[in-house]
């Protein structure tokens, strides 16, 4: 059963709050390669294994059906500095 | 940029084996036997550097594990202190380690028997610089000498001249 981005999205923006959400779906249609950007408040003063483990977590079903996944977490004060860099 | 070429290679095995997708989901939710998880956690610690992946060094089979090679390669991490299990070569290894780490992934790193992470922190930790840290405090290489006059990466966030909120 492939999983769609919408279903993604529902999943993450039930569990935390989110600042800024990016999935990207790299399989070319069939739904099991996705790679996600997500920027959470949830995400401060953890560690970026704490927050690709809860992202893990709350993904698990979703997950455990793709093929690959892969993840960037960034707090909203992360995120701003990351687009004021690429911006400057 | 390797994630076209390992998708490429996934796509006609899932294509034409559903039932294989089925069946490696019911082994996940499988209890990890006492055994296998020691076996795994004897494997963890026995070297300084221990990475499950998928193919060999030598032959990746999997974009993600390419790239954790390359890494640790670029770094200087020496054969001797570098362990590679591959999880395709053993279905019981491949999904007991995701049990075993509370990771759905591969490939796994681990460094002094304590787990480091995934492709996506790896690649993080090395641009950041924080894997150079590690590699050394844990004495799998040597520490770099600084070279002088130059600003390292890690010091820049500190020396902004605004103060965070």
């Amino acid at each position: 059963m492939p999983i769609d981005t919408i279903a993604l999205e529902k999943a993450i923006k039930r569990a935390i709050p989110v600042t800024h959400l990016e999935i990207e779906d790299q399989s070319s249609g069939c739904g099991d390669n996705y790679a996600i950007v997500l920027v959470s408040e949830a995400f401060q003063g953890k560690t970026t294994l704490a927050r690709h483990r809860m992202v893990n977590e709350l993904l698990k079903d979703q997950i455990a059906q793709m093929h690959a996944f892969s993840q960037k977490t960034y707090t909203p004060a992360q995120y701003d500095e990351l687009q004021a860099k690429a911006s400057s | 940029m390797f994630r076209t070429s390992i998708y490429s290679s996934f796509r006609v095995l899932n294509r034409s084996a559903p039932s294989a997708v089925l069946s490696s989901r019911l082994t996940a939710y499988r209890l990890l036997s006492t055994e296998a998880r020691a076996k795994i956690a004897n494997a963890v610690k026995a070297d300084p550097v221990v990475l499950f992946m998928k193919g060999t060094p030598a032959e990746p089979q999997c974009g993600f594990s390419r790239a954790v090679v390359q890494i640790l390669d670029l770094h200087g991490v020496p054969g001797e202190k570098l362990k590679t299990y591959n999880v395709l070569a053993d279905e019981e290894l491949r999904s007991g380690i995701k049990e075993f780490s509370e990771w759905p992934t591969v490939p796994q790193i681990y460094v002094n028997g304590e787990f480091v992470g995934g492709c996506d922190i790896l690649i993080g930790m090395h641009q950041s610089g924080e894997l150079e840290t590690l590699l050394e405090n844990n004495g799998v290489i040597p520490k770099a000498e600084p070279i002088e006059g130059t600003t390292t990466e890690q010091t820049l966030p500190e020396t902004k001249d605004k103060p965070s909120a």
